[in-house]
């Protein structure tokens, strides 16, 4: 990659899937270099890649072990999981 | 000690209750959720319980603190199992202590509610025809 096509926000992040989200990802975490801004734009680009079927209206997210709202944004190194409806119980 | 536990292993009930005896108490009150072998019109086999552990265990804390500040209860706990469970299991255990019924049955009432629909855990089930589904509920 040449110099001029590096995002200066590129960023990795570890993110964690759950019950149908985790089938159709087809793994429990995954490492993922993005340039998305916040949590909303992340998943919109692993939809993209993955196919969930859920929109983010469905979903709630969580950084490092706690829920976060959709505009909150993404930093390096990050543990970022979006959370299908539950169904504990 | 925490009050929230995820098991791996079967939930032993009656050493919960023993936590939760003190001669404050003038009662106690529990509910116990069993896997059943129906699901809408569906014979369900067994179940795969997943949890999202730390967010789980932070959440389900929270809400047995709210359930002190809303109820005048002594101590609660609450276990939620994980793995494979096959009807007739205890998927979940709360259990209240309370000088008296009403906040016991409140606060108790309260907690199965708000676990269920707040805390990180997912439920598949493995029908009788060899498919098997996770479950995501509508929200309420």
């Amino acid at each position: 990659m040449t110099s001029g096509q590096t995002m200066a926000t590129e960023h990795q992040v570890e993110v964690l899937y759950f019950a149908s989200l985790r089938d159709a990802a087809g793994c429990a975490q995954e490492s993922v270099r993005t340039s998305a801004a916040d949590v909303a734009a992340l998943y919109l680009e692993l939809q993209g890649r993955h196919g969930f079927r859920f929109g983010p209206e469905r979903l709630r997210a969580a950084v490092n072990g706690a829920f976060v709202a959709w505009d909150a944004p993404l930093q390096a190194d990050a543990e970022v999981a979006f959370l299908p409806p539950v169904s504990g119980g | 000690m925490s009050r929230f536990r995820l098991r791996d292993s079967r939930i032993d009930g009656d050493a919960l209750r023993r936590e939760l005896q003190a001669t404050a108490a003038g009662g106690f009150c529990s509910f116990e959720g069993w896997v059943r072998d129906e699901h809408r019109g569906r014979a369900v086999r067994r179940l795969d319980y997943q949890a999202y552990e730390v967010l789980a265990g932070r959440e389900a804390e929270r809400i047995l603190d709210e359930a002190r500040e809303r109820f005048a209860i002594i101590d609660a706990r609450c276990e939620h199992r994980v793995g494979t469970l096959e009807p007739g299991d205890v998927a979940v255990w709360i259990g209240v202590s309370a000088a008296h019924r009403d906040a016991a049955f409140a606060a108790c009432r309260y907690l199965i509610d708000e676990i269920k629909q707040r805390v990180p855990i997912w439920k598949r089930e493995h029908y009788a025809e060899g498919d098997s589904g996770w479950i995501h509920p509508e929200s309420p």
